[in-house]
């Protein structure tokens, strides 16, 4: 592992690491940079839905917690509408992919294509989120009758809050298309959105499958965890 | 935004030509260091004044009719967290890692400087947000800088309406301002050395800022989420943490939350943040130490191993905090035990700092009568520790001032310590200008003997029992009335050690204008900082050329050198070469 031998150097010997050649002159990858950035993010973000998720499979252990599947008259024992908008942000997920190919073999009409396309499936499934939130309201789960409804709204906005981010930076992107000649600069930026969209979409089926578990797989993943 | 200015480059540097550019929406690293330390010192001497405020109540009951029960809770609540948060955290890491990391590295700026400048803008809005607490109905929250549930947002706490909301709020913002922050600590420090500075010659302080920002990176979240969750409890009237309970006669809507979830998700938090605050201490303290004894720190690889051992240790002993919370037998061994093995990095590096000192050529300025201070204070914070992180000794000493002397003498004074020596040892550096020697030493005996004036006694008191967060004692049968006279040098103590903190703000202020020209590295140090072309360091910090780096940033003392230290962008010579055999023991 190149860690520990770079924690097992002796910088303190002369020898040790012979002075790099005068004319080499360090420039700042922005690229890796920003591969860095996203990389902390993707872990921040990861260490944030896991605390929730930490939390959710604790207090579901409480009497008052009733999981939204498992029988007939809860809303996600027919998970059709969820399959629906995973399908949504899939397609945006596969459009930012096509994009990037695009990008990647400098055809710049199907990255911009791709870019459009996957803004479009982003914004649609936020929508469908929203639409969700309104179909629950009217069968009467409220955010606050039941912890089991709190922790649904609370991920779902905390994920769509995300996604929006990711299109601010996408769109920040998509301007270079408009305004850089070169379209073969704007792959390495749209492989980091890519990356970020399909980590976005493993969130989402995580927390899918969270919130459609049934009492007695929610019982079962909150044993193992000890609770 | 990309910023151009990293490399070395022909071309002008985009200079900021006005003074809105230049001071205000500054994107350059120190301009940005200097407003979050000048906003962090603001802050934490408002919270000084509030402690100063909570002495007077302790040690003289019953004599300041301003101060009533919910009055001074509020103060302890907004004292605690102003410290350790908008202070602590964002001096060591704001301040200074904004300043040290690119001039320590070799680098231009950051590798983000807007992201960078946002950072600041964000952390100023969540200390003006904190501090409207204190003109909204109902005052700022005094529900303890812990915020446990249910109590802080139930009725009976004070600011249990707006206080906690702003609070809650607060925090959010400063963990955004944290993490467009911290994301450039990091890739600044993995992406922008410069040549030869490899991650094994970047000097501890950057070892401990790089760190400790990981930790902030993936400790805040569990702030954040449990602000979220409390927040929504106390606004949309969810249950996550708040039982069914009945509040003054009222059956309350909440439905059988864990109270006891949140202080696992707080202090998840809250115990790698003590580590967030120490870990950029422990390395700045080494190359205080290492420069101001003109020798090279003693086993640098164990320093650099036992900071990140201590980093990654520091996310599973955050139970300890919650011995008496109820928790199963088996959970409190094992956090005992991690508690204790977090313990031998720590001793690892205390005895370094001190084989460090030993046969140094030892210069007794104010930097490093601070550091050889700060030695004393962690020494005795963490043995205090070692007591508290076994069960059954925590157990009756919980929630007692023995507790309070603890964690002030281990992450309140030490710190503290820390961060005068760091700012009188880079204060030419910053300014251009040396301070007032005599006023320094005076400030740190003041402040070293005054603390030990306030915790020594305190430690008593809690073996006597007396608890914590009490307005007033009352009559109690195991708690002498001597105990009064204590709490009240205690206080006298308190209070001095307060007003002698003027004797460092006079100094910062006046060595402005009237302090010595401090030239060209004055203390004779090998770290890149020192060798900028310019003092204080001008925008680009390196002129044309950005320096190389051809050695570790120890180098001082070495056999056949000229002078005692050899600076980083100095090339190893022959003599150097066969001469400096005898370190090779340095690890």
């Amino acid at each position: 592992m190149s860690i520990f031998k770079t924690l097992g150097q002796k910088p303190w010997l002369a020898d040790a690491n012979p002075a790099l050649p005068l004319t080499t002159v360090p420039e700042v990858d922005t690229n890796a940079a920003a591969r860095i950035v996203l990389r902390f993010i993707m872990a921040i973000v990861s260490v944030l839905f896991f605390l929730f998720i930490i939390t959710f499979l604790s207090r579901s252990q409480y009497p008052d917690f009733q999981a939204l599947a498992g029988q007939p008259w809860q809303p996600f024992t027919d998970a059709s509408r969820l399959w629906l908008n995973t399908g949504i942000l899939a397609c945006a997920s596969l459009a930012i992919h096509f994009g990037l190919r695009g990008a990647r073999l400098t055809k710049i009409n199907q990255a911009v294509a791709g870019i459009c396309a996957a803004v479009f499936f982003s914004v649609l499934f936020l929508l469908a989120q929203l639409d969700l939130w309104q179909h629950l309201q009217a069968m009467g789960f409220y955010v606050n009758s039941n912890p089991a409804n709190s922790y649904f709204y609370v991920l779902t906005a905390l994920h769509g809050l995300h996604l929006m981010g990711g299109l601010i930076v996408l769109a920040n992107v998509a301007f270079r298309v408009w305004y850089d000649e070169a379209p073969e600069t704007l792959a390495a930026p749209l492989k980091l959105c890519a990356t970020y969209w399909h980590f976005l979409l493993g969130v989402w089926l995580v927390l899918f499958a969270l919130l459609t578990s049934t009492p007695e797989t929610i019982n079962a993943l909150a044993a193992m965890c000890g609770f | 935004m990309q910023h151009v200015a990293i490399a070395d480059q022909t071309d002008e540097l985009h200079d900021p030509q006005t003074f809105i550019t230049k001071y205000v929406w500054s994107q350059d690293h120190k301009v940005i260091a200097i407003q979050y330390g000048s906003t962090a010192i603001f802050v934490g001497l408002v919270a000084l004044v509030l402690s100063g405020l909570m002495r007077l109540q302790l040690g003289f009951p019953d004599t300041f009719d301003f101060i009533d029960p919910n009055a001074y809770l509020q103060f302890v609540t907004m004292h605690g967290m102003i410290m350790v948060i908008y202070l602590l955290t964002a001096l060591l890491l704001g301040g200074f890692g904004n300043y040290l990391i690119p001039l320590m590295i070799g680098a231009r700026d950051m590798v983000f400087p807007y992201l960078n400048m946002l950072s600041f803008w964000f952390y100023l809005l969540s200390v003006i947000v904190l501090l409207a607490s204190f003109f909204v109905p109902g005052g700022p929250t005094g529900a303890g800088w812990t915020l446990y549930p249910p109590q802080a947002i139930l009725p009976g706490t004070p600011g249990y309406d707006w206080g906690i909301i702003l609070m809650l709020a607060s925090l959010a913002i400063f963990i955004i301002a944290f993490t467009m922050g911290g994301l450039n600590y990091v890739t600044t420090v993995l992406q922008a050395r410069t040549t030869g500075m490899t991650l094994m010659r970047m000097p501890l302080t950057i070892w401990g800022i790089f760190t400790a920002t990981v930790l902030g990176l993936l400790a805040f979240p569990a702030l954040l989420v449990s602000a979220i969750m409390m927040m929504l409890d106390k606004v949309i009237g969810t249950s996550f943490f708040m039982p069914a309970l009945v509040s003054l006669g009222e059956t309350l809507d909440y439905t059988g939350g864990s109270p006891v979830l949140f202080q696992h998700l707080f202090w998840f938090f809250g115990h790698p943040e003590v580590y967030i605050v120490a870990l950029p201490a422990f390395g700045m303290v080494s190359d205080v130490l290492a420069t101001h004894a003109r020798k090279n720190i003693f086993g640098y690889r164990m320093m650099v191993w036992a900071i990140v051992g201590i980093g990654g240790l520091s996310f599973v002993v955050w139970a300890h905090h919650m011995y008496v919370s109820g928790m199963h037998p088996a959970f409190g061994f094992f956090f005992a035990t991690t508690t204790l093995i977090i313990a031998v990095p720590t001793a690892i590096k205390v005895y370094n700092w001190v084989l460090t000192l030993w046969q140094g050529n030892i210069h007794l300025r104010v930097p490093m009568l601070f550091a050889i201070g700060f030695i004393f204070t962690f020494i005795h914070g963490g043995l205090t520790g070692l007591f508290l992180g076994n069960v059954v000794i925590d157990l009756p000493l919980s929630d007692t001032y023995f507790v309070v002397a603890h964690f002030h003498m281990v992450m309140g004074v030490s710190p503290v310590m820390v961060l005068f020596a760091a700012i009188y040892h880079w204060y030419p550096l910053m300014t251009g200008r040396m301070f007032n020697e005599t006023l320094g030493k005076l400030h740190f005996w003041f402040t070293f003997l005054g603390t030990y004036a306030i915790y020594l006694p305190m430690h008593y008191l809690g073996f006597l029992g007396v608890p914590r967060r009490y307005f007033a004692m009352g009559t109690t049968d195991f708690i002498p009335e001597s105990a009064q006279s204590l709490n009240a040098s205690i206080t006298i103590s308190a209070l001095i050690v307060g007003a002698a903190q003027l004797l460092f703000l006079v100094n910062v202020i006046w060595s402005l204008r009237n302090g010595a020209k401090a030239g060209h590295n004055p203390w004779g140090a090998t770290s890149l900082e020192w060798q900028t072309p310019d003092v204080p360091p001008h925008h680009g910090n390196w002129g044309d050329k950005l320096p190389q780096v051809y050695r570790w940033a120890y180098d001082f003392s070495v056999p056949g050198a000229k002078e005692d230290f050899i600076p980083q962008n100095h090339p190893v010579t022959d003599e150097e070469q066969t001469g400096g055999e005898h370190q090779e023991g340095g690890a």
